[in-house]
């Protein structure tokens, strides 16, 4: 069968298989293994290019791309306004985020202010994705580690907040709500009195999982101790986010460099000691409270005002004024046909997301399309530092190790 | 010990004393077709196998991105899809019959899935959930190519991403399918025959409406 | 940021090692950027890693078409204990689009620097594994350039539906 080699198996042969075998020893066999994109355990379609001596890891080759979709290429495409759906998939766990990082880029780019009230409700919206990206990690890690009803438990408190986002924006994922300038709409009647309530089950909730997970031998044993990896090395491969936090660093956008009101909110910053995945679990678990200190603290100090900047050029005009005004009339034509035009000029707006530093460039060249967008996505770069922490321990604490790192292949793809 | 027998009802008592008389063999032979056909259920046995499989459908774990998420939401607490017996997700292809194609296909995951599909046993069926699957979804671009360029899909599933409860409709449209009853479209539901668009060359330029694209090009917005 | 005073200290330092490394400087919007010449990044990164901009936040590339040079590396840097970013920007001409890699400085580099390989065809000396990764590794072309077309399916409809190539029916 010599030249039944497909075309898909050459495209592996340039990938250079793992190095010289570490560790000496005259009885090694180096076994390369394929862990598929089509796996149970990695989190998306993921490959990774394990070689193992017998059940030790000592090379991990992530190969990415298979869920790439060309949204920075689509983004050029389109007008200012119409890239917020398309960015908004790509993280597709956080895409509140994705539409915070690109809307905060255009409105830097265009100095236009955002109201307070569109600064809290924003923040309000960012933090329940917060959660709801938590959630979903502690359910499917806990999936990955054998934990299976956990799944069910946080997936049926992040149906309460998919309602929340429904009630405020009309869809589960993917609101398209932010928009450059503000919100596109301001929040219906009840809506804060259902987050407040929901934050209280929300904390008791994260009690409960805190219960069942915290002590658990099993879990201990799993997470305690397994593939640490040391600060200086994580900030030497840029990483950002609780894997950082972790490890003892305590970076964080929201407290560094606060953008959108987050310096008006009292809140903490969970940090862990050893780095291991043992703290990784912690600290994600330990910002589900803190995120629902913050929804309180937003939803107590929710100012009135307009929910989205009343700059005519950038935002549409109230339905109502189209009726009446000729000016209003052109500028949403101009705005639904042409969109807006932004000075040209590149900037780069990071913020924190759930897993680590969420970062848009924009670059614009004067016209209502934009010339460059890209997002510097934190599980691309957090996914370097797969290799480090697993080499030299166990399949099942890859695994493990998979869990605690938080890929989103959407994300890292892209 | 007391026992009391609970007082049965006259048409109990009746049904009692004929299945007494049947197993005697009292029954006179009309009264017995009759007495057959009230209680035996007649199919073929496609009916019957079609009816097993419709029911014990084995989803393969293939999220891809947003709808898996979604995907995973029906398996959750509120939408449980374990009611209908989908619940047991199997990871090997070779032991499940659905395959849920959630999310978008990359030129890179393409030959991926196509393999998949193929080490699935005959009778296999694909879901193509959302619009990335189905048609190009939001991004009409180069990464990306519809799944109905590369393997047959049985139901789509439109949203982006759709609602779970959306994707449980195409799992029992597709359920009916498979057990021999699909489901009527648009047009025999709504006598709507003949109202499909003829046109008598379609290389004429200058077609009809503003939003109709000739092949060939793409949209943007 | 550093202010627009700070940055032309930035600047100056740079330029006292080697002068024509600093090809300008820019302030907007509260950012800074550096535009070194490819040669001299490098060293001048180390400068500014010396200088405490010790995090690489990203590396990305764009696409300057029709300015020349086309192709463009941008790295985020960034000084965690005072907050600081600068970006420091190198710009390649389509026919020599060679960038020295700062994978030896930031192993972070790896993956960001593949990814601008992949999408604009920037090639970067002495990177331990360029290969693509974002696309399939026999794939022709660099996507991300601006006159890469954004490709795509024709919307189908029932009039054009057997017009289409690799429509399954």
């Amino acid at each position: 069968m010599t030249s039944g080699i497909s075309d898909y198996r050459k495209q592996e042969e340039s990938i250079t298989l793992s190095s010289s075998p570490a560790g000496e020893g005259l009885q090694q066999e180096l076994m390369t293994i394929n862990m598929g994109p089509h796996h149970p355990s990695t989190h998306g379609v993921l490959r990774l290019i394990v070689t193992l001596e017998g059940e030790i890891v000592r090379d991990v080759k992530p190969i990415i791309g298979y869920v790439h979709t060309g949204i920075e290429k689509t983004a050029e495409d389109k007008a200012y306004w119409k890239v917020i759906p398309v960015v908004e998939r790509m993280d597709y766990l956080s895409y509140y985020f994705n539409a915070m990082a690109y809307c905060g880029a255009v409105e830097k780019l265009l100095e236009v202010e955002v109201p307070a009230r569109a600064q809290y409700l924003r923040v309000i919206h960012l933090e329940l994705n917060r959660i709801v990206s938590h959630l979903v990690w502690l359910g499917t890690s806990a999936l990955d580690l054998g934990a299976i009803s956990v799944w069910w438990y946080c997936f049926s408190e992040r149906e309460a907040i998919l309602d929340l986002f429904e009630m405020s924006s009309g869809q589960r994922m993917h609101t398209r709500y932010f928009q450059i300038g503000g919100v596109i709409e301001d929040v219906p009647r009840g809506w804060i009195e259902r987050v407040r309530a929901f934050t209280k089950t929300m904390r008791t909730r994260a009690d409960q999982y805190a219960a069942l997970l915290d002590k658990n031998e099993i879990v201990l044993q799993r997470l305690r101790g397994i593939c640490p990896l040391d600060e200086q090395t994580l900030l030497g491969l840029g990483v950002t986010g609780p894997l950082l936090r972790a490890a003892g660093n305590p970076w964080d956008l929201r407290k560094a460099a606060p953008y959108c009101s987050y310096d008006h909110f009292d809140f903490k910053i969970p940090v862990g000691t050893q780095g291991d995945n043992y703290d990784r679990y912690r600290v994600r678990h330990a910002e589900l409270y803190e995120s629902c200190d913050i929804i309180d603290q937003a939803c107590d100090g929710l100012p009135e005002g307009p929910f989205i900047t009343t700059d005519r050029k950038v935002a549409l005009p109230p339905r109502h004024e189209l009726a009446t005004s000729m000016e209003a009339l052109i500028h949403h034509f101009k705005l639904v046909t042409e969109g807006m035009r932004v000075p040209p000029g590149e900037v780069y707006n990071p913020i924190e997301s759930p897993r680590g530093e969420l970062g848009c460039y924009v670059r614009s060249d004067g016209s209502s399309k934009p010339a460059r967008v890209h997002m510097r996505d934190p599980s691309f770069v957090n996914l370097q530092a797969t290799a480090p922490m697993t080499r030299n321990s166990y399949i099942a604490d890859l695994v493990a190790t998979l869990a605690m790192l938080d890929p989103v292949l959407g994300g890292v793809d892209r | 010990m007391e026992v009391t027998r609970a007082k049965l009802d006259d048409d109990f008592r009746i049904r009692q004393l004929r299945a007494r008389d049947m197993l005697r063999g009292d029954i006179p032979d009309e009264e017995l077709e009759q007495y057959v056909e009230e209680r035996v259920l007649t199919t073929t046995l496609d009916k019957a196998v079609a009816w097993a499989r419709g029911n014990s459908l084995f989803p393969a774990t293939f999220g891809l991105a947003c709808c898996a998420i979604e995907m995973m939401s029906v398996v959750g607490a509120r939408l449980d899809i374990a009611r209908f017996g989908f619940e047991a997700f199997r990871a090997s292809p070779r032991q499940a019959d659905l395959l849920i194609l959630s999310g978008r296909v990359s030129i890179k995951m393409a030959p991926v899935v196509r393999r998949i599909y193929d080490q699935m046993l005959e009778p296999r069926w694909a879901i193509a959930m959302g619009a990335c699957c189905s048609s190009m979804g939001v991004f009409n671009n180069y990464a990306i190519v519809p799944a109905d360029k590369f393997m047959p899909i049985d139901v789509h599933v439109p949203g982006c991403p759709p609602r779970p409860e959306a994707l449980m409709h195409g799992i029992l449209k597709l359920r009916s399918q498979i057990q021999g009853d699909p489901p009527a479209g648009w047009r025999e539901r709504y006598g709507a025959h003949g109202t499909e668009e003829v046109l008598g060359d379609a290389d004429l330029p200058g077609v009809n409406a503003v939003n109709v694209f000739q092949s060939g090009e793409t949209g943007s917005a | 940021m550093p202010d627009a005073t700070g940055l032309e200290l930035i600047a100056q330092d740079l330029r006292e090692s080697n002068p024509d490394a600093v090809l300008g400087t820019g302030y907007f919007r509260g950012e800074a950027t550096v535009e070194v010449a490819p040669a001299a990044l490098r060293t001048a990164a180390e400068q500014l890693r010396a200088r405490g901009y010790s995090f690489m936040a990203s590396c990305h590339g764009v696409d300057y078409y029709p300015e020349e040079p086309r192709l463009g590396v941008h790295y985020q840097l960034l000084d965690m204990p005072s907050v600081d970013r600068i970006c420091l920007k190198v710009r390649v001409p389509l026919d020599h689009p060679h960038v020295p890699s700062l994978c030896a400085i930031w192993p972070g580099a790896n993956h960001p620097e593949r990814e601008v390989f992949d999408m604009f065809g920037v090639i970067f000396d002495e990177h331990p594994d360029l290969r693509r990764i974002l696309m399939p590794e026999d794939y022709e072309g660099h996507p991300q350039r601006r006159d890469f077309p954004v490709g795509g399916e024709p919307v189908l409809f029932t009039y054009n539906e057997d017009k289409v190539p690799g429509w399954s029916r």
